[in-house]
């Protein structure tokens, strides 16, 4: 066990945590951010992504060790934010949020492509997305979504 | 309970893995699916972590006496996004897992992994790569096909940690990649081929054919590729003779992912399809 110190949505934390304990635990279990999901454990699925110093990473392949000194923002921390806003608000009038189990993850993968590419292309959506898997859209609605915030969201990115 | 080490220094690193059996963690995203448990169970490591994430000195990335040099912290996304990245690694990076995973996983842990169907290891196998490997004791070299030995296998001195990842700079003007998988994104390589050569008014004058994930370690037939080069004028003629070599020598295993049929018949379709549509 060691002290592991990094900011998480906005804050300064220091937990005494097993260095190899997953990320995706000490937010869900010891933080109560329930935001990030887990469903594959493996990577393959991106339900529980997570932004680290504004880079998507799947938090179930985190050691909480390679948290320490970095910046991690959750679907929790990112509500707070206008670009979420307009996401959120692009998601419910595509259609792109059904179950919901995929959403915090996809949300975040959109903020990232954003981030760096506030105008993409439909290929460029996708591929940002290719490490999430949604089971009920199919897709076109989530990157419908992702295209109208990018359309309508000038200035925000 | 294992124990965790967080040095900040190269220094502080080396000496611990002089003192301690321990497994080396830079992104994790082999290591931690490989010892995953159930929801809020630590993961199944049985040796001491040392995590070398946090270390500055391995996250050097440069151009240097013709080779570029690529430390053991960078990861597969900054090398995607690096200007100097030979293009067949770009190919193999640009389908290589997803975003996420490219943010953390690294290419040092892709080679240290050293998984028969690593995805970065047949355009590090057709560029010569080096690894460069330290221990407090001193420094070392070696190609990458002498420190990949098998699945899972690697020349790594215990008291050694990989450091860096060193390229040789070619002016290969050919290149192609090309894996078989389950699906565009996070998928497991079936097979996989890397192909970079120099081609010189119509004639090959430098070629490397590496296949991923039919054998033990990633296949490179020296002689095949002589033949290419020695018989550039008609190559032809020898053709036949050249796939021959491959036929005789790729001999891949059924598994999880696939039969050794299968790949075995990809492979071969993908080597006519090189030569038809690059070398040709």
């Amino acid at each position: 066990m060691a002290d592991i110190s990094f900011i998480l949505n906005g804050k300064n934390v220091t937990i005494d945590a097993d260095a190899t304990k997953r990320l995706l635990d000490v937010l869900r279990e010891d933080m109560g951010f329930t935001g990030p999901k887990e469903g594959c454990g493996e990577g393959e699925c991106g339900a529980c992504s997570v932004l680290m110093d504004h880079e998507l990473v799947s938090s179930c392949l985190v050691p909480v060790g390679n948290a320490a000194g970095h910046e991690i923002i959750t679907i929790e921390g990112f509500s707070e934010e206008k670009r979420y806003e307009k996401l959120a608000n692009a998601f419910a009038e595509a259609g792109a949020v059904q179950c919901g189990f995929c959403t915090p993850g996809m949300i975040l993968a959109a903020e990232a492509l954003l981030n760096k590419i506030p105008h993409p292309t439909e290929m460029q959506i996708r591929q940002a997305i290719s490490g999430n898997l949604c089971r009920c859209t199919g897709y076109n609605m989530i990157i419908e979504a992702i295209q109208m915030a990018a359309d309508t969201g000038d200035g925000l990115w | 309970m294992v124990k965790s080490f967080m040095p900040k220094t190269l220094a502080e690193a080396l000496k611990i893995c002089d003192e301690h059996d321990v497994c080396p963690i830079a992104g994790g995203t082999d290591l931690m699916v490989r010892n995953h448990q159930s929801a809020g169970i630590l993961p199944t490591f049985t040796k001491d972590m040392l995590f070398i994430k946090n270390i500055d000195e391995l996250t050097v990335l440069e151009k240097k006496d013709m080779h570029l040099i690529i430390g053991a912290n960078i990861t597969l996304n900054r090398l995607l996004n690096w200007e100097n990245t030979p293009q067949i690694l770009h190919l193999a990076l640009q389908e290589m897992a997803a975003p996420a995973i490219r943010n953390m996983g690294t290419i040092a842990g892709n080679i240290c992994n050293a998984s028969p169907a690593g995805d970065t290891l047949p355009p590090l196998y057709a560029l010569d790569a080096i690894v460069c490997l330290k221990s407090i004791a001193g420094e070392r070299e070696l190609p990458i096909r002498e420190f990949i030995l098998g699945p899972g296998k690697t020349a790594l001195k215990e008291n050694e940690l990989l450091t860096a990842i060193k390229i040789p700079i070619g002016d290969n003007n050919i290149n192609f990649y090309k894996k078989a998988a389950m699906r565009k994104a996070a998928a497991i390589s079936k097979v996989s081929i890397a192909m970079t050569a120099k081609k010189e008014k119509d004639k090959i004058v430098n070629i490397a054919i590496a296949i991923g994930a039919v054998g033990p370690t990633v296949v490179r037939l020296a002689e095949a590729e002589d033949m290419f080069i020695k018989n550039n004028e008609n190559t032809g003629k020898v053709l036949p003779d050249i796939y021959d070599v491959y036929d005789r020598q790729i001999k891949p295993i059924d598994d999880i992912r696939s039969t050794a049929k299968y790949r075995k018949q990809v492979a071969m379709n993908l080597l006519h399809y090189v030569y038809e549509k690059c070398i040709k």
